[in-house]
């Protein structure tokens, strides 16, 4: 690999953009396709239902075969609660590989001292999450119980297909919940909504819950295609 | 933490710019059980030190043998790894799947 594709390749990937690296087995011959770039390329349609599936693979082309390494964005999840269980998912899921945001207002929840070694924002998430830039990479956990903070973020969430929305509430919480997304006129995306969050492990203590989240994010992650709402409509 | 292959490719880069010769592992195909997936990195520098993995540590210390002469030759060269032989002096996958490793050098 020419040193100069690799670092552009590890440049897309500080920036969150999806590349895929293009090479001819043959020959080693080798090319950087940047997402933006894909539609202009030969193997264009190959490219892009690889980088829908975010898997690496093989493929044959005109006679020859091409391995084509697919660097979807790394996926992150944005806790909005500087809560208990935020203090133990964090670590967790940072551990699990994810690139780990913890959004909260309140400025007593939303310190470095209550979450080291993670990036705490004390803002509202209306403001500071459309300049985070929300994509099918994240996984958004809302967890303060407070409508005001969750439910700004739930609604930016949705718009921006994030692959996994994850709410923390009893059922009657999460009716009430549906009953303010249906007055956004947002019921379509209802279903798309954990809630109760979490896989039911039994789950009780904050980091039994934490765990119980992680997973779920984890399958939703690994058992759906990242790909757009509308593409799986067409 | 080295945790994830992106991480992995970060580090060659800073190897490789660090001035030390460089390449990289990349499984490119697996068949049955295999222990890490398609597109899984190892990278390995000059003196055999290396990061990540293409496997559960079953077959990486023969991955970095054919890296230094990948790194010495120049040329890519493809590897592939099936069942463990005992009767034969070679690494094997004791999972009973067959795995294809791509290793290059980064020029």
């Amino acid at each position: 690999m020419r040193l100069d594709l690799l670092t552009a390749l590890n440049e897309e990937r500080k920036a969150r953009r999806a590349a895929v690296l293009v090479t001819d087995l043959a020959d080693g011959d080798q090319r950087l396709v940047r997402a933006a770039d894909i539609q202009r390329d030969p193997l264009a349609d190959a490219l892009d239902e690889r980088l829908r599936m975010g898997k690496s693979g093989t493929i044959e082309s005109g006679g020859k075969r091409y391995f084509l390494t697919v660097q979807a964005p790394p996926a992150r999840l944005i806790a909005i609660g500087a809560v208990h269980i935020s203090q133990a998912l964090a670590p967790m899921a940072k551990l699990a590989g994810f690139d780990v945001t913890i959004v909260d207002p309140r400025t007593a929840f939303a310190t470095p001292e209550r979450f080291p070694d993670v990036r705490v924002i004390a803002e509202w998430p209306d403001k500071v999450l459309p300049e985070l830039g929300l994509d099918r990479y994240t996984a958004i956990a809302l967890l303060t119980h407070d409508p005001k903070i969750d439910d700004p973020a739930l609604n930016l969430a949705l718009e921006a297909e994030c692959f996994y929305v994850g709410a923390l509430g009893s059922r009657k919480t999460h009716g009430k919940r549906l009953e303010r997304l249906a007055a956004a006129g947002l019921s379509a995306h209802a279903a798309r909504i954990h809630a109760p969050i979490g896989l039911d492990v039994g789950a009780v203590s904050p980091a039994e819950i934490a765990v119980s989240i992680l997973g779920e994010i984890v399958l939703s992650l690994r058992k759906k295609p990242l790909r757009s709402e509308k593409d799986r409509a067409a | 933490m080295l945790t994830t292959d992106e991480d992995i490719l970060a580090k060659a880069e800073d190897w490789r710019k660090e001035g030390k010769a460089v390449a990289i592992a990349t499984v490119v195909d697996t068949w049955g059980s295999a222990p890490r997936p398609v597109g899984s990195h190892l990278v390995i520098d000059e003196d055999g030190n290396f990061l990540g993995s293409v496997s559960g540590g079953c077959v990486e210390g023969e991955v970095v043998t054919e890296a230094l002469d990948v790194i010495e030759a120049g040329k890519p060269k493809m590897l592939e790894f099936g069942v463990a032989d005992e009767t034969a002096w070679r690494a094997g996958l004791s999972c009973g799947g067959r795995i294809a490793v791509y290793v290059e050098k980064v020029d």
